[in-house]
């Protein structure tokens, strides 16, 4: 088994809901992320899925440090990130980057996309002048965009190349670990496998980690090698990848993974739904005892009593469940 | 006479810089309780044709050079606009695909609602009232009595697009064109909203024209399929038809294209379409799929082909598909 990379313990992302302008007063808080411990291994693409607001992408930010956790710690190679001043975290800002899902609105619009490839390196004082032009130019390639067009703003390309765009910036401070957040949910379809493929392929070039968030369970399942399910805020099932999806034991993955339509009408015609009923709750007041107990189709009386623990049953299948199938 | 029969539509769009075809030829029949589904990309004309047939295009800058949308035998584009009112939201509707920016955020959803029942059908406040809460519990949104007073950024994105799919079924219309309707929704919010259109469609023989991108959603909801690309329809049949045995490459390497459950073995490499979506300028000439299909000839870029299909009720329009079946 390869090294822990990355190692998250219990940890919270809460925030605050306040009223008033003079006298701030909190009124509530809404749990993101309440009590997330998982590891993330050397070279794995450790998948995240959920439905939105269930804090998958909050959780990027809180391993990043782009928001402080309010709780647990972030391990990173020995190092405690959650410890960090600012200033210290810069240094590892290098090692640990973030791809995000909207590529119309993480570029500035005023920038060629030389200078915004180029403008981390610049940042950290990697190289400067032609050296630093050559190294947008090699980035360019690598992520399969002309260097030409180097001077080129981002409103000139299409959505699936500035995702490449956004790609090569995160890849120019050469880092271990990449936030991939939604990378391919705003392209098109044909242009999705592009990026999917090209991610894959830079991961075992550069050997990188990934963690791969997405609501896609589809594109997760391609491309991860283990796969965690959030549901309002914690982790509800977390398993090897092909354990996950051909055996599923949380009745959340079990109606996720029922609900995906699959591209085939005769399968589509045969197939048996879990469909669930109702939203997911809110997360400024969310249910007593099991988080999903108020959609959940076999919840029985101690489901609404208690919540269950994230529990091993065996070969790293991972169930926060009090009654999990299969 | 076909119930919606939209004949060879043309749509371009005059800018300074030149015109856009945004819709070369589009052209299909629809019966009462069939759903169509239209599969393209960004730009492939899809979602224009279905404003053309809501007649909510603003012209200028859109033309329809040629085509006809015939709606129970009368040409909808030769109705004035107060006829084509009358129609619209009434017997005709449309979800639109985005529940954030479609809903107006100042009013509450009862007057957004019920005003539609008031224009259309006659009806008091109190009346529309009554019925609108009766369709918002039918869509599947609790203590609707209550909710129904609420401004749309109180509800979730899941709540207020049942909304918007409530407001576009009030009149009971007899044909409903979904744009995108799950697109922005979670997948077990879009099996509920995919299983609430199949019952109306059943029950009251409802004509639905579903355009999507998601080939899983086109797979289990709808009977027939128009796969589009560049404002041209490149393939046309029934949806086993389609996804058993795709003749054209582009719904070939779509297909190809989308990971599915249930992989095996080894993690493969998606299938790619190679290159970018089309620019569609009056300039263009010949297939505009030729520059990033697999089987490209010569006569491609020059011509866009007809029907090459031999099979009926499967239309390809695809050059390379002629050769191969004739050799």
């Amino acid at each position: 088994m390869s090294n822990t990379l990355l190692d998250v313990r219990g940890l919270k992302m809460h925030f605050p809901i306040t009223r008033g302008v003079l006298f701030e007063r909190q009124v509530g808080v809404v749990k993101a992320v309440d009590g997330l411990t998982f590891d993330i291994r050397e070279g794995e693409t450790l998948g995240l899925v959920g439905e939105s607001g269930c804090g998958k992408s909050t959780t990027g930010r809180a391993i990043l440090q782009l928001h402080r956790p309010t709780e647990g710690r972030v391990i990173y190679r020995g190092q405690d990130l959650t410890r960090l001043t600012h200033q210290q975290m810069r240094s590892y800002r290098r090692q640990l980057q973030i791809i995000f899902q909207d590529p119309y609105a993480s570029l500035n619009p005023r920038m060629t996309i030389g200078s915004i490839i180029g403008e981390p390196i610049g940042e950290h004082g990697l190289a400067s002048g032609t050296e630093k032009e050559d190294r947008v130019y090699e980035l360019m390639r690598l992520v399969g965009l002309n260097p030409d067009f180097a001077r080129r703003y981002p409103h000139e390309f299409s959505g699936g190349q500035r995702q490449r765009i956004g790609i090569a910036r995160a890849l120019a401070l050469e880092p271990d670990f990449i936030v991939c957040d939604e990378p391919v949910s705003a392209l098109d379809v044909s242009i999705q496998a592009q990026v999917v493929n090209l991610l894959d392929e830079l991961r075992e070039r550069l050997g990188l980690t990934y963690l791969f968030i997405a609501h896609d369970l589809a594109t997760v399942e391609h491309i991860s090698d283990r796969v965690a399910v959030m549901y309002l805020g914690r982790i509800a099932e977390l398993a090897p990848c092909d354990e996950l999806y051909r055996n599923p034991k949380h009745p959340y993955t079990r109606a996720l993974i029922s609900a995906i339509p699959i591209p085939d009408p005769e399968v589509e015609a045969k197939r048996r739904r879990v469909i669930l009923r109702g939203e997911v709750p809110s997360p400024l007041d969310p249910p007593v005892g099991c988080l999903f107990h108020t959609r959940c189709p076999i919840a029985q009386s101690l489901c609404s009593q208690e919540a269950p623990m994230l529990e091993d049953h065996g070969q790293g299948h991972l169930v926060a469940c009090h009654f999990p199938e299969g | 006479m076909s119930f919606l029969h939209v004949d060879d539509l043309h749509v371009h769009f005059v800018t300074d810089r030149g015109s856009v075809r945004a819709v070369n030829g589009m052209h299909f029949r629809l019966e009462r309780g069939e759903t169509l589904g239209i599969v393209g990309e960004s730009g492939s004309g899809k979602s224009v044709t279905a404003m053309a047939i809501m007649g909510l295009l603003p012209m200028p800058p859109a033309v329809i050079p040629s085509g006809r949308i015939l709606y129970e035998g009368h040409d909808l584009l030769t109705h004035t606009a107060a006829k084509r009112r009358s129609i619209r939201g009434n017997r005709v509707s449309m979800i639109f695909q985005d529940p954030m920016t479609s809903l107006n955020p100042f009013l509450r959803v009862s007057r957004q609602l019920t005003e539609v029942l008031e224009v259309h059908k006659g009806l008091s406040r109190k009346d529309a009232l009554r019925r609108v809460i009766a369709m918002l519990e039918r869509v599947g949104i609790p203590s609707a009595a209550q909710r129904v007073h609420s401004y749309p950024h109180e509800f979730s994105g899941g709540m207020r697009q049942r909304v918007m799919i409530a407001m576009s079924l009030l009149c009971e219309p007899d044909l409903l064109i979904a744009d995108e309707p799950t697109t922005a929704l979670d997948v077990t919010i879009q099996a509920q909203i995919l299983e609430l259109l199949n019952e109306l469609k059943h029950e009251r023989g409802m004509a639905t024209i579903l355009i999507t991108h998601d080939l899983g959603v086109v797979a289990g909801a709808t009977d027939n399929v128009v796969v589009m690309y560049g404002g041209q329809r490149m393939e046309h049949s029934s949806t086993a038809n389609v996804f058993r045995s795709p003749c054209h490459p582009y719904t070939q390497g779509l297909l190809k294209s989308v990971p599915r459950l249930g992989r095996t073995g080894e993690r493969d490499k998606l299938y790619c379409i190679p290159g970018l979506p089309p620019v569609l300028t009056a300039s263009a000439k010949g297939c505009p799929f030729a520059e990033r299909c697999d089987r490209v000839q010569a006569v491609c870029s020059e011509e866009m082909p007809g029907d090459t299909s031999q099979e009926p009720g499967h239309e390809v329009y695809c050059h390379a598909h002629a050769t191969e079946a004739a050799s």
